[in-house]
């Protein structure tokens, strides 16, 4: 980490975002810098994987402007090799595996796409990346559609860590696993920011993991997008924020 | 070292040095221990010679960046050292880095995932036995389907509690037949213009023109017409049961129809097969017209042959008997490729791919079995002498 100290990794400039005729995004402006975790919240179709997916380059914005690494992020035919999606890792939601091929060969496209590593060496780092993310050895050989729920998602983050991104884009990364695996995911992506200086862009709705891991949140709400740390945040005098922050649910994760 | 294709990361590249002082070894890394550099780190680690080193030091004091991949190699050589006898004195490396080596170290003792292979004799053998246990298995559970058909069929129509379920019949019969009223119809006439011309230009060297129409009339009405009707269909419906049943599936509808305690049977599987046996007669039926109309154009057009000449010479040449038994097939067609439409799509795994493999097996199933049981008719009829 040895960057400029706010070096700006993620800049999204005035981005409107309309879907199915709804207003989603009224020019939103967002900063994330190298090193960060940002935590992405809001209510129910506020549009959170709308601007996951149009920092990634997957929906191409009504109006705006978007950078990665100071390059533009939507897909072109023909890319260098060192193109930003060799730089970032996506974990999807449902962990949007490729159900044609076992989980290590999953987890060895990137590595085959980007690098020039031995099979030994992507067997032993394959290996490395199951235990990182805490799946079983044997999962490797088994195809997505004979995995569960949590080990679908636990597989995919492992695939998005494989060839060690700068950038990691977090859908609901511990929606629908257990609190100790979703404990140990958060002190993971800790771990991980600490020692690589991953910065890790993670829409998540869960309360311990925010608090755990995150440096800045970011809210959408009434189309609009709020930044700032929880204790900013819950100054905050707009009513979702409050409930979000201060109903039950949020008092309990908060105080302990 | 390596060309790179880097320029983003301008960093500097990293290295590995072996220095030796008799049993002592230190290995020295230097620069940025990254997923960039680790296939040639990894070629230059696995070349190190270990003979007679007793003691070693790892000096990772001048690392710049490091990332897991880098760590693993880190690790991989103490490890490969400790392995080779020698003990490792001294392993050093920048504070920042110590969190990520720590949890590789303590947590990850794995050895590497063995990639299966897909290729040469014994996977190949393996595929064809597995193969055809599978469609051992398969028979085996559609013949109960079949069963479990016939007992539902036969409750809902003789004792009758409302499980047929009408208003769903009439959409099926609606979407499988008035719907494909248009692309039956066109290709029944197409298929009339093709035997026509091509009974006409053979029959033509024998002077025998006019027993194209017979050709048309036998050919059409007692085979052709049910069996293309059949296939289309099997295309156009069979497939789209097993699509929208195994779509049902993966979405758990039909976990929760269950657990709403409504018998699936009746509200997917009864009104497809059964508006499906409703239509399919009708559409052969069709066929069959749009095929003669094809015919007679030809035959007005290629032989000269005016349309009541081409209705007296049909009337001669086919009888009700031609026309019944190729229609008679045509709920038996049906039945088929609703069960086996409706069967492949309740086969449909919790996942999306399994929809595409399914839909693609229901039409080549149905159509197979299509043709099967036509050339089972056709033994049957002439056994009869029908």
């Amino acid at each position: 980490m040895a960057e400029k100290d706010k070096e700006v990794v993620i800049r999204v400039r005035g981005l409107v975002n309309i879907m199915g005729g709804n207003l989603i995004h009224d020019h939103i402006d967002l900063d994330v810098y190298r090193g960060e975790v940002l935590g992405v919240v809001g209510g129910s179709g506020a549009g959170k994987s709308v601007l996951l997916h149009s920092i990634v380059g997957l929906n191409k914005p009504r109006e705006g402007h978007i950078e990665v690494f100071g390059e533009d992020p939507t897909p072109h035919r023909e890319r260098p090799k060192n193109s930003v999606q060799m730089r970032w890792g996506v974990l999807f939601q449902e962990g949007a595996l490729f159900s044609s091929q076992t989980v290590a060969e999953n987890i060895q496209m990137p590595l085959r796409e980007y690098t020039t590593m031995s099979q030994d060496l992507m067997n032993e780092v394959t290996a490395m990346k199951l235990s990182m993310v805490g799946l079983p050895q044997d999962a490797a050989q088994k195809y997505p559609s004979e995995l569960s729920g949590g080990m679908k998602k636990r597989a995919g983050l492992a695939r998005a860590l494989a060839a060690d991104p700068e950038l990691v884009f977090l859908d609901e990364p511990t929606a629908g696993l257990d609190p100790i695996s979703a404990n140990q995911f958060d002190m993971l992506v800790k771990d991980l920011q600490k020692s690589l200086g991953l910065t890790v862009f993670m829409v998540t709705h869960d309360l311990d993991t925010l608090k755990a891991t995150t440096d800045r949140i970011a809210v959408l709400v009434n189309k609009k997008i709020k930044i700032g740390t929880i204790d900013e945040l819950r100054k905050d005098p707009d009513p979702w924020i409050q409930e979000y922050f201060s109903g039950v649910r949020g008092r309990a994760a908060l105080a302990s | 070292m390596t060309d790179t294709h880097d320029s983003a990361r301008t960093g500097q590249r990293a290295q590995l040095r072996v220095e030796r002082q008799g049993q002592l070894a230190r290995l020295i890394a230097e620069g940025e221990w990254t997923v960039r550099d680790a296939p040639h780190l990894d070629s230059e680690l696995r070349g190190i010679s270990l003979d007679g080193v007793s003691e070693a030091d790892i000096d990772g004091n001048g690392i710049t960046r490091l990332d897991s991949a880098g760590a693993w190699l880190l690790v991989r050589a103490k490890r490969d050292i400790e392995a080779a006898g020698a003990r490792v004195r001294q392993f050093q490396l920048p504070e920042v880095y110590a969190p990520l080596l720590d949890s590789i170290e303590q947590e990850h003792n794995a050895p590497p995932v063995v990639m299966e292979t897909r290729h040469g004799l014994n996977a190949f053998l393996y595929r064809v036995g597995r193969a055809t246990v599978d469609t051992g298995r398969q028979g085996y559970r559609m013949l109960g389907y079949l069963g479990r058909f016939t007992i539902e069929f036969m409750e809902a129509i003789f004792q009758p509690r409302g499980n047929l379920r009408v208003a769903a019949l009439f959409t099926q019969v609606e979407e499988i037949g008035i719907n494909a009223l248009p692309i039956v119809g066109l290709l029944g006439f197409l298929i009339g213009i093709v035997m026509a011309y091509q009974g006409a230009d053979q029959l033509r060297r024998f002077g025998a023109e006019i027993f194209t129409i017979n050709l048309l009339g036998v050919g059409i009405l007692r085979e052709l017409g049910g069996l293309v009707t059949a296939i289309i269909i099997a295309g156009r419906s069979g497939s789209a049961f097993t699509a929208q049943i195994g779509t049902m599936k993966v979405n758990e509808e039909i976990d929760a129809l269950q657990t709403i305690g409504i018998n699936t049977f009746d509200v997917l599987v009864l009104p497809r097969v059964l508006g499906l046996a409703i239509a399919l007669p009708f559409l052969t039926f069709y066929a069959d017209v749009m095929a003669m109309i094809g015919g007679a154009v030809m035959c007005y057009f290629d032989l000269g042959i005016t349309v009541p000449a081409f209705m007296r010479q049909l009337h001669e040449a086919i009888s009700m008997n031609t026309f019944l038994v190729g229609i008679i097939k045509a709920p038996i067609f049906a039945v088929t490729i609703g069960l086996v439409g409706c069967f492949e799509g309740l086969q449909v795994e919790r996942n999306a791919a399994s929809v595409g493999a399914l839909t693609t097996r229901s039409v080549v199933e149905a159509v197979f079995l299509v043709i099967v049981i036509d050339a089972a008719f056709s033994i049957l009829f002439s056994v009869l002498g029908i």
